[in-house]
């Protein structure tokens, strides 16, 4: 009886609030505007030509999803975001490897240190980290007036509202979700590895590539799939330090929620946006699978 | 180790060594590793550098690999300096204590590893693959990864990966610890055999005194940085140089007193020392059982990995170890009662020393023992297989009266632990040669033990 | 550390400058008297007095921390049950789907989450403000609470709970006295998560909020969309003020208990 009333609390609880929405979800993205459209929201009409609402509604399921793969704005939306969150996962990964090798390579008492540090930051409010950029990337910001000070540019840069600026506050904020895995992963390399590698014959560059790095592989996979999912859907780094060229699909799904009040296309934008985030998933999923079965 | 042409290039004022330690000293900080140590290691040999944790050993093999520096002195290989040599320009290969094998490489790979290093002839790398292969009977295994093979299979793998370069010295720290106790005899035979045949000079580190007395063609023991005795096993075990070698091998009774010399009636010149090869079998160890399969829950890996990047948040300061009750105090053993006045003994060789070692106790005679020590204190290191245990006074030169207080039943051999009339306790050794049954001697018995007059080395204090 | 190089050396000092020197700026610049943010024109604490003074966000603060407190303790209760039916209440009917919903609230983009989260309360009619966002946090972060609970539940030993059964104990009172005390630093460390969480959130929030429910990160975001404000510079160095104090002590109390666990193992008689 306890055993049931045990279970069945958090399984009804995310039933209701988990799996009921998300079925709504993809109810709506398969129905027409008319019966998704509650009563009580007004239909706001864009005038900007993104959507021609009226076109497409109203009859089969799937038309949203057609739409979708109709309007070149999606396309490049999704394609956008992919490239995006490709990019700057590289680019964490090139940022964080040093940082992570050089903590485990750390006298064992700062390490703990070392680590507070890395942490600290993902305390800190997300919203105030992306923030922070602004203040530093704007044309009259910190950046700017470091370089034209010490005369290395006349003209300022426009960094902020470029894909640059969310390439820098993608790895940013997602820095620490690099370096934790690979610090890990590299933490727990044994010494005298690298010791028999030189006893064989290997210079430390060599002892680096041959061991240390395919050892550090799992971090690294790892890494990059916790940088490269949340990144692939993320909306406030593209709304705050992208430009109105950005396209990325949390933005668009939002835009069309509360801008365009399309309800069954931003439905069918966050089904495809899910069905497309399985993959990475499901790769993760089983490499981290592959690296405890060899970690056994 | 049974050649009939003896293999003793250390007594021999001809032969070259290959390593030669200088007065070499190691210093990490305040703290002295290894102090003005010399030592000359022989080509061929199996040499062995025993002793406790801390006492060094393992920084003189890191300063043969090449992993640490001397501070002070000199190391040479053939004649030639190598103490700055650094490790991947040595001829000289380390097995790793723990085996240190790679573990995103096949054995395969993790043996052609070094040699990759040096050559690009692929023939070449696959013929001496294959042929460390063979000599390690790994054949069969060569595509698995390390973590695919067994205990003992991985110790052959790291062997046959440092042995690939056809190194001069091969160094082997600690290299049957993982194993256990039966495989470990299996190997130490084989390492002999592997050695022999490849005719290179190993050096093993070890804490584990019979598997050094066992494959080493000499033996070093050394304490807190300082070689205390080189010699065969043989000369460590029955002519020890002092106490702390006689107690680190073996298992021995000493027996502190104070010496007094004989009258010589004939030169007490070396006695042949009658040579029992028998290292005291320990209890075997116990295999910590293995927990049942428990199928637990495993979070999935996303979660997990999310847990373990996130949760790492508050891991700093959360201690996740359940806390532990002490064990409890085991309980004092029970007081033995005092044992009977002894009866004298009757013959008595000539020569040597008698050492006066309780108040009320016959002096021990040790006809081997040096006349000059007269006076000084001394101790009599008694190995407990020359110490004989019987019911009935016998006759023989060195008799004492006790009693049982413990066996050691192992099979083979039993030890008696006996409880002399002062309260002091000696171990004496039977070899069970009629079953259990018929044994005679048992708990609380009274008995007499007795030695010869040579069966003691005589150590200063 | 031997193999402690001048490359590791400048890769720590580059990546910490990279991590922390936005925050730093962050935090100076708060002080500056002018209004135009990235001009500096003296110093000046004129833009704390700003905020204290701003009832908008005082009030928004306040909705924050009431969703906060109360989706966490929510969360970590659920999360906590959660954990346990993973890893104990062995098979039942619907396992699969139950750790499956425990997990993908964890790489669901929050767009996602909050879209589908408000389509349900409108669906039911349910009048969004205070409670729907507290609803929408503790589904997402009993999720996380579980994750950190379960993955210490399956390094517990379960012989101490037998142990307890042994001894008389019933079911619950061994949770109760064995189970939960030794799992409580986990258990608060899920609180602490679920909090900090809720605190941060924007998106969904955003979607699940009603009328008098603006939270804090909805208020900042609207604010900073139209570009950099010295309010805002005042506001997040008080927030990067708390949580630094915060991990400050957290590190120091570890510190200790790291201390008197040495001593205690230290103390302990040896055992070989």
């Amino acid at each position: 009886m306890r055993r049931a009333l045990l279970i069945a609390s958090p399984y009804l609880w995310l039933l209701a609030l988990f799996l009921v929405p998300f079925a709504i979800v993809l109810k709506i993205s398969l129905s027409d505007i008319a019966l998704a459209r509650p009563p009580y929201m007004p239909q706001w009409h864009p005038g900007d030509g993104l959507v021609a609402l009226g076109e497409f509604l109203g009859s089969l399921d799937f038309e949203n999803f057609v739409f979708l793969t109709q309007d070149d704005l999606y396309w490049k939306a999704y394609l956008s975001s992919l490239r995006i969150a490709l990019i700057s996962t590289a680019l964490t990964l090139l940022v964080g490897y040093p940082i992570a090798y050089g903590m485990a390579r750390a006298a064992p008492e700062w390490r703990p240190t070392l680590l507070m540090l890395v942490i600290l930051p993902f305390w800190t409010s997300f919203l105030i980290r992306v923030y922070s950029w602004m203040g530093i990337l704007s044309t009259e910001g910190v950046l700017n007036q470091f370089l034209t000070g010490l005369g290395l540019i006349s003209e300022p840069l426009q960094v902020l509202n470029t894909n640059t600026a969310v390439y820098i506050g993608i790895v940013y904020t997602y820095l620490p979700f690099m370096i934790l895995p690979i610090y890990s992963a590299l933490e727990k390399l044994d010494d005298a590895l690298l010791e028999a590698a030189e006893d064989l014959g290997c210079n430390r560059t060599e002892a680096f590539w041959l061991v240390t790095f395919p050892l550090s592989r799992t971090g690294i996979v790892a890494g990059c799939f916790l940088v490269f999912i949340p990144s692939l859907g993320e909306f406030v780094i593209p709304s705050l330090l992208g430009g109105s060229d950005t396209l990325m699909i949390g933005k668009i799904l939002w835009e069309e929620f509360f801008s365009n009040r399309d309800w069954p296309v931003a439905s069918a934008v966050a089904v495809i946006l899910l069905l497309i985030l399985i993959v990475p998933i499901v790769l993760f999923q089983r490499s981290e699978e592959k690296a405890r079965e060899a970690a056994k | 180790m049974v050649n009939e042409t003896r293999f003793a290039p250390w007594d021999d004022p001809e032969a070259r060594p290959l390593i030669q330690f200088r007065g070499v000293t190691k210093r990490f900080g305040d703290f002295t590793a290894i102090d003005d140590l010399t030592l000359d290691i022989y080509p061929r040999e199996f040499f062995a550098l025993l002793g406790p944790s801390g006492c060094g050993k393992t920084t003189m093999m890191r300063m043969l690999a090449g992993f640490e520096e001397p501070t002070a002195g000199e190391i040479l290989l053939d004649g030639r300096d190598i103490a700055h040599v650094p490790p991947n320009r040595r001829p000289v290969n380390m097995m790793f204590q723990s085996y240190a094998l790679f573990p995103h490489l096949s054995v395969w790979d993790n043996i052609a590893f070094g040699l990759r290093r040096e050559s690009r002839d692929k023939a070449a790398i696959e013929a001496r693959v294959e042929e460390m292969l063979r000599l390690t009977r790994l054949t069969k295994f060569a595509r698995r990864k390390p973590h695919q093979i067994s205990g003992g299979q991985r110790q052959r793998v790291a062997l046959a990966r440092s042995l690939a370069k056809a190194p001069k010295l091969l160094l082997l720290d600690e290299p049957l610890g993982a194993l256990d106790r039966k495989l470990r005899e299996e190997t130490q035979f084989e390492l002999m055999d592997i050695q022999e045949k490849t005719g290179t000079t190993f050096v093993i580190v070890t804490h584990d005194q019979e598997e050094a007395m066992t494959v080493a063609s000499r033996v070093a023991v050394m304490d807190e940085g300082r070689i205390v005795q080189v010699a065969t096993p043989e000369v460590i075990y029955e002519a020890p140089n002092s106490v702390y070698v006689a107690d680190f091998i073996g298992d021995v009774n000493l027996l502190r007193g104070t010496a007094r010399a004989r009258p010589a009636e004939t030169a007490p010149e070396d006695q042949p020392q009658e040579t029992q090869q028998a290292a005291p079998d320990a209890m075997p160890e116990q295999v910590p059982a293995t927990k049942p399969g428990d199928r637990r829950y495993q979070p999935n890996a996303l979660g997990m990995r999310l847990h373990n990047t996130l949760a790492r948040v508050f891991g700093a300061w959360i201690e996740d170890e359940p806390k532990r009750l002490p064990a409890p105090e085991p309980a004092a053993a029970p007081k033995p009662k005092a044992a009977p006045a002894p009866a004298p003994a009757p013959d008595i060789p000539p020569g040597g020393i008698e050492i006066d070692w309780a108040q009320g106790q016959p002096a021990v005679i040790a006809a081997n023992g040096e006349p000059a020590l007269d006076g000084k204190p001394v101790v009599l290191a008694l190995r407990p297989e020359k110490v004989s245990i019987a019911k009935d006074r016998p006759v023989a030169p060195n008799v004492l009266g006790g009693k049982v207080i413990d066996i050691g039943y192992l099979g083979n051999i039993s030890t008696y632990h006996v409880q002399l009339s002062d309260g002091s306790m000696v171990k004496a050794q039977a070899t069970n040669t009629r079953r259990i049954a018929r044994r005679d001697i048992t708990w609380e018995d009274e008995v007499w033990i007795s030695f010869s007059a040579t069966a003691g080395v005589v150590l200063a204090e | 550390m031997r193999r402690f190089s001048w490359f590791n050396a400048t890769s720590l000092t580059l990546g910490f400058a990279f991590l922390y020197l936005p925050m730093i700026i962050l935090v100076v610049y708060s002080f500056n008297d002018s209004r135009l943010v990235t001009v500096w024109a003296g110093f000046s604490t004129k833009w704390y007095g700003e905020l204290v003074r701003n009832e908008e966000f005082l009030d928004a603060a306040w909705v924050t921390v009431r969703v906060a407190f109360f989706s966490s303790c929510l969360a970590t209760v659920l999360g906590t049950m959660a954990a346990y039916v993973l890893v104990r209440a062995g098979r039942f009917r619907g396992r699969t789907l139950f750790s499956g919903m425990i997990y993908a609230p964890l790489v669901m983009p929050e767009v996602i989450t909050g879209l589908s989260l408000l389509l349900l309360f409108i669906g039911i009619g349910l009048d969004r403000g205070v409670f729907t966002v507290v609803l929408a946090h503790t589904t997402f972060a009993m999720c996380y609470v579980s994750v950190v609970v379960s993955s210490r539940l399956t390094t517990f030993d379960t012989a101490l709970e037998e142990a307890a059964l042994d001894l008389g104990a019933s079911q619950f009172d061994s949770f109760r006295l064995v189970t939960l005390p030794i799992i409580a630093p986990a258990v608060i460390s899920g609180w602490l998560l679920a909090f900090t969480l809720s605190l941060d959130d924007l998106v969904i929030a955003s979607f699940t909020t009603g009328p008098g429910a603006t939270t804090l990160p909805i208020k900042v975001f609207s604010a900073v969309r139209l570009g950099v404000s010295p309010e805002i510079n005042a506001l997040s160095t008080i927030m990067i003020g708390i949580v630094t104090v915060g991990v400050i002590i957290a590190s120091l109390i570890s510190k200790r208990a790291a201390v008197a666990q040495a001593r205690d193992e230290q103390a302990a008689p040896r055992t070989t």
